[in-house]
């Protein structure tokens, strides 16, 4: 599905590393680049090499993706920390499993943290884009990539093995000639009939390094600005919100659909940018909603964002269940009416 | 009046950083000039390593992309993987592709990957002041050997080429030294002839330069340079390691 997705949008370059749950999508890409003249399929020898030669294919110009799952994501920060620096697209995805360590292979949310705050050494963010459905996936993967060259930035697509191995009916963008994408003025193609470029991370004067964290700064607030994306579901006359994302935002609507059947006033808000994170509009919500559960299948991490953006003006509670175990909507509407029927007590 | 020597057209005219004595500055030379001969300049890109020569950006004037430390390789293989009919190279000191880019190198030789790597052994790591590299020999001393490099603790000095002349896609691995003008036409002739293999499309290919370190040494550069013919070249012998084209 991303596979598809990507080579609709004109990806002709990927490289990967095996691991489990992502691998169905490597293999969908060696499958399909084999029979295609103009694009590459390396299985690198690491998840380093992997986002090391995703750099390269990027400064060569080409739309680049490489995959991974949580240990893997962690070896390829720091080349996402250079390319974030060096200002170069590429789409990352990441098929979430439990952790920390090897952990396991299920379906697992703990990485947010390692995504929204920029993962490796410095003072840079990436993209965040976190799907909940087939449909999504295939809509979110294109925008990737052209978020990706539109802000010259690293963009990281939060899935895990549920999403990752999820069948539902699909409609696929039409697909995109990467011919006929604009091409790029600074990318490394041979110095034919222009000056030659260097494309470099490197600033040994401090003033130049602070000059360039400072403009990833100015861009970073213009993507914050301008990208934030989230679903308000059965949010406007609730009065308990539950806050989830991707998989758990699947099993935490699931709960709202039931708890609705009862009569309860529950919606869910789902960001589907975990960053940038919306905020703004969390805040907006809860100036009529005064109650917040926040689900995750994490030990709490987005729950963090939720109480910056509200700032101490409502309840925030938190529910989650690390390692890789996925709740029940059974489950999470317990929690949920649990909540409710504190703030709002049955009558008798 | 007839201009008989000048600074190759693929070399900015940047004043090198690089300390007296050391090898960089020769090295630079001698790519930059193949890359004049062969006429490619303006379809080559390079990849400078982390390290001392990180800075050799600034002097080449080809399309060039910085690595981080160890993954030149990497870098270039998805250069060239997207460009093929470009000409793409890496420039590597000894700590770069011999201790924490070795995978990369290893595996980048055995897929035959078509690039050309420059792969500067100076036998310490120079940028960050002295301490010990794979290639120091037994005995030298550096900062993180004091009493010189012991086999026992610190094992014995790594042959990369040698490693890399046993994967299946290498084509052309040799190894030279920049100490004596002979030693620096053979260089050069090895540099043109790992760009030429490159652009038959071969496959991989790799000049192994000794070059001497004056600085981290603490030697003159004329004892540095004897240092490299008489002592380093025991260990790493010049010649053509492989020659599969």
């Amino acid at each position: 599905m991303v596979g598809e997705a990507a080579i609709r949008a004109g990806c002709r370059a990927y490289f990967g590393y095996p691991i489990t749950p992502q691998n169905e999508l490597p293999e969908y890409m060696a499958t399909k680049f084999a029979a295609m003249d103009d694009a590459v399929f390396v299985q690198a020898e690491s998840e380093l090499a992997a986002i090391n030669m995703v750099m390269g294919a990027s400064m060569a110009g080409a739309r680049v993706m490489t995959s991974s799952s949580s240990p893997g994501i962690s070896l390829k920060q720091e080349g996402i920390s250079y390319i974030a620096a060096m200002e170069l697209p590429a789409v990352i995805v990441n098929m979430m499993r439990g952790g920390p360590g090897l952990g396991n292979i299920a379906p697992s949310q703990s990485d947010y943290f390692q995504s929204t705050r920029g993962g490796g050494h410095g003072d840079y963010r990436t993209i965040v884009l976190a799907p909940n459905s087939a449909q999504e996936i295939a809509d979110l993967v294109g925008k990737a990539f052209d978020l990706a060259e539109e802000y010259r930035t690293p963009v990281i697509i939060m899935g895990d093995g549920m999403m990752g191995q999820m069948m539902e009916p699909v409609v696929f963008a039409e697909p995109i000639d990467p011919k006929s994408l604009p091409k790029r003025d600074y990318t490394l193609d041979g110095a034919k009939g222009r000056p030659s470029r260097i494309i470099k991370s490197l600033l040994l004067d401090v003033r130049l390094e602070e000059e360039h964290n400072w403009k990833l700064m100015r861009k970073y607030e213009a993507i914050k600005e301008n990208i934030v994306d989230y679903e308000e579901y059965l949010v406007e006359d609730a009065e308990l919100v539950v806050v989830a994302y991707g998989t758990g935002a699947r099993i935490a609507k699931g709960a709202v659909n039931r708890l609705r059947e009862s009569g309860l006033k529950v919606g869910l808000f789902r960001p589907k940018t975990l960053w940038p994170f919306p905020d703004k509009t969390l805040r907006e919500i809860a100036r009529t909603v005064g109650h917040f559960v926040v689900y995750e299948m994490s030990a709490g991490q987005m729950v963090e964002d939720v109480r910056l953006a509200l700032e101490g003006q409502s309840e925030i509670y938190f529910y989650g269940r690390p390692g890789g175990v996925v709740s029940t909507p059974e489950e999470i509407a317990r929690v949920l009416s649990s909540r409710y029927y504190r703030f709002n007590p049955l009558e008798m | 009046m007839k201009k008989v020597f000048g600074r190759p057209k693929s070399l900015k005219s940047n004043p090198y950083h690089y300390c007296p004595g050391c090898g960089h500055s020769i090295i630079h030379r001698l790519v930059a000039e193949v890359i004049d001969e062969l006429g490619i300049q303006e379809k080559t890109i390079g990849v400078p390593p982390a390290g001392c020569a990180v800075l050799a950006y600034n002097y080449f004037d080809v399309d060039m992309g910085e690595a981080p430390h160890g993954r030149a390789v990497a870098v270039a293989v998805g250069i060239k993987r997207v460009l093929p009919d470009r000409v793409v190279f890496t420039y590597q000191g000894d700590g770069d592709i011999a201790a924490i880019g070795t995978a990369e190198t290893v595996h980048a030789a055995n897929r035959g990957d078509n690039i050309t790597v420059i792969f500067v052994n100076n036998a310490v790591y120079g940028m960050t002041g002295g301490q010990m590299a794979p290639t120091t020999l037994i005995g030298m001393p550096s900062t993180t050997t004091p009493g010189g490099r012991v086999a026992k603790r610190d094992g014995l000095p790594l042959d990369l080429s040698q490693m890399l002349a046993v994967a299946g896609g290498s084509v052309y691995i040799e190894r030279t030294a920049v100490t004596t003008p002979k030693r620096i036409l053979q260089t050069r002739k090895a540099i043109k002839k790992a760009f030429e293999t490159q652009l038959e499309g071969k496959g991989f290919n790799l000049v192994e330069i000794l070059s001497p370190c004056p600085t981290n040494w603490k030697m003159d550069s004329l004892e540095a340079s004897r240092f490299v013919d008489e002592e380093m070249t025991k260990f790493f012998p010049l010649k053509v390691i492989k020659d599969a084209g």
